[in-house]
């Protein structure tokens, strides 16, 4: 194929000019607030340097925050895709009709998060809740606070689910039926088909997946707002209370916490890249 | 096929899908049960059922135009988007695919800086001074951009590349019709599938977004969610009522893009 016709300056101008409109309006919106919030980490008071961070490595309250968020985003993420793998594996084995609503409805709810999930959840797993008083009411458990890291991470997995499903039913593509057979031929039993060939060949596709989920988790603020109010001490609240808080603006300080919380954010995007250029691709 | 032979493994397939089902279902169902019931309060099933909430909801003025002014800000940014996302994907995939490469990194940024950090930046930037928009719909409207960037470009460029753009231009152009008429009378037309879609798809994200619209405008143009937000100390039954006619409506959406995507070549 020819990339590369003459076609003359003056269009390839227009084309340049084309983009001038994008460019302005991602750099206002997506570029310029990141580099504020970057140059603004490393401004102390009068002066520039690298206090803020200090003060939230070695502060308990900070520290906190990154390890609820962290917490909470990585037993989400496991559970979400641990449901998504058994979840999406048996959609693939079921009549269409079924698959398909099903597919449907997961990609429907993945739309049901923030406030009106926290909503939903109040009602149905609050203090009063249904389902709440029904699981006490048959001894499974005593009591249930939702508002508490447990809860959060029951909440998280719940939306967890649908993005999880919705990037793993395609993943198993790569797991070709025909292999199943030949292992079964050769005499490997369902766990030697899964440890030695299915495994193996998903891994990428979990990790990649795992990744998104877990950042996923991590920028979430909408739902545990909702929820708590801004109670919870996890570190997009942190940042937001900085803000918009009533008491304690303080920009500087959210703005370096908003840095931990990118560099975080691209230590698992980066992460994703690795896994998504490793990853095995069926030979079509 | 192996799989009519196996009974119990086909038996156990159903049962996950079926689980996993009724697990999605269960926070909405409960939803729905709660916006329907005149009262429910410590015990597992209402007492009695009404449609009583679902009134008030829809006669509330604050309601009404706290959904209008999401839709309005949601098509805006949409419309926005689509002004800039068109000419950027074709001139990127017609005169310089190399670029395509670099739009893949800058496309994971909305990704990789959630809105809470973009945030901060953005009430400080266009706080005060000439670009003072924290507070008005305009601030959203751009947000609502970058939200929609990863979406619309990965959608399109799957459908772009399906469609060869190359050949088809050359074939218009061959045929007489200038860069422009080839763009606008033979490319477009086939874009049309992808750009639904995704248009669909992007606005029952954007109708969802909270963090933006609550830290950057909050009452001062309230949105539908951050009405939501600001009514969670009244009545459980009443934003039940308002939370089940929002996913009604995000539903309808999604439904749509649905069967758009399934009557794809």
């Amino acid at each position: 194929m020819t990339a590369d016709k003459p076609r003359g300056n003056r269009g390839r101008w227009l084309a340049l000019l084309c983009l001038l409109p994008f460019a302005v309006f991602f750099i206002a919106f997506q570029i310029a607030p990141l580099v504020w919030v970057a140059v603004h980490s490393l401004s102390v008071g009068d002066s520039w340097g690298l206090g803020n961070y200090e003060k939230i490595f070695s502060s308990k309250f900070y520290l906190q925050a990154i390890k609820h968020s962290l917490q909470i985003a990585f037993w989400s993420s496991l559970f979400g895709i641990v449901i998504a793998v058994l979840g999406s594996y048996s959609l693939r084995q079921v009549d269409s009709k079924l698959r398909d609503f099903v597919m449907a409805f997961s990609n429907m709810t993945s739309n049901f998060a923030g406030v009106p999930l926290a909503f939903a959840f109040i009602i149905i797993l609050g203090f009063n809740g249904a389902l709440t008083l029904l699981l006490i009411k048959i001894g499974l458990i005593e009591s249930f606070n939702l508002y508490s890291k447990n809860g959060l991470i029951v909440l998280y997995t719940y939306f967890q689910i649908p993005l999880g499903v919705l990037l793993l039913y395609p993943a198993f593509d790569a797991l070709r039926e025909d292999w199943r057979e030949s292992a079964a031929l050769l005499g490997a039993g369902t766990w030697d088909f899964w440890r030695h060939i299915g495994l193996p060949v998903l891994t990428p596709a979990l990790l990649g997946t795992f990744v998104i989920l877990l950042a996923n988790a991590l920028g979430a603020y909408a739902t545990v707002y909702a929820l708590t109010t801004g109670n919870f001490n996890v570190l997009p609240i942190r940042i937001a209370a900085m803000v918009a808080g009533d008491i304690s603006l303080n920009p500087d300080m959210a703005s370096a916490l908003a840095m931990v919380l990118v560099g975080l954010m691209v230590v698992i995007t980066a992460a994703h890249q690795w896994l998504l250029k490793r990853s095995y691709h069926v030979a079509r | 096929m192996s799989l009519a032979e196996n009974k119990p493994a086909a038996l156990y397939h159903r049962v996950v899908v079926w689980l996993l089902f009724l697990i999605l279902l269960l926070p909405l169902a409960g939803t729905l049960l709660y916006s329907l019931s005149t009262s429910w309060s410590a015990s597992i099933l209402p007492s009695g059922l009404t449609f009583k909430w679902y009134v008030a909801l829809w006669s509330d003025p604050r309601f009404l135009a706290a959904f209008a002014q999401s839709l309005l800000v949601c098509f805006a940014a949409l419309l926005l988007s689509v002004l800039l996302i068109l000419p950027l994907l074709f001139v990127v995939h017609y005169h310089f695919p190399k670029l395509d490469g670099l739009m893949n990194i800058l496309i994971l940024l909305p990704f990789a800086v959630p809105p809470v950090v973009s945030s901060v930046g953005l009430l400080q930037v266009y706080g005060s001074g000439p670009l003072a928009m924290v507070g008005t719909p305009w601030i959203l409207i751009g947000c609502y951009f970058t939200v929609a960037l990863p979406f619309m470009y990965r959608a399109i460029t799957n459908n772009l590349q399906a469609i060869n753009l190359r050949d088809l231009m050359d074939a218009a152009q061959l045929l007489g019709a200038s860069t422009w008429q080839a763009a606008f009378l033979v490319v477009l037309p086939n874009l049309r599938k992808g750009l639904m879609v995704s248009l669909f798809l992007s606005f029952s994200f954007l109708f969802g977004e909270f963090v933006f619209a609550n830290l950057l405008v909050g009452t001062r143009y309230e949105t539908l969610q951050v009405y939501l937000n600001n009514m969670k100390n009244s009545s459980g039954h009443f934003n039940s009522a308002l939370v089940i006619s929002y996913f009604f409506f995000v539903l309808i959406f999604t439904w749509a893009a649905n069967r758009l995507n399934k009557d794809r070549p």
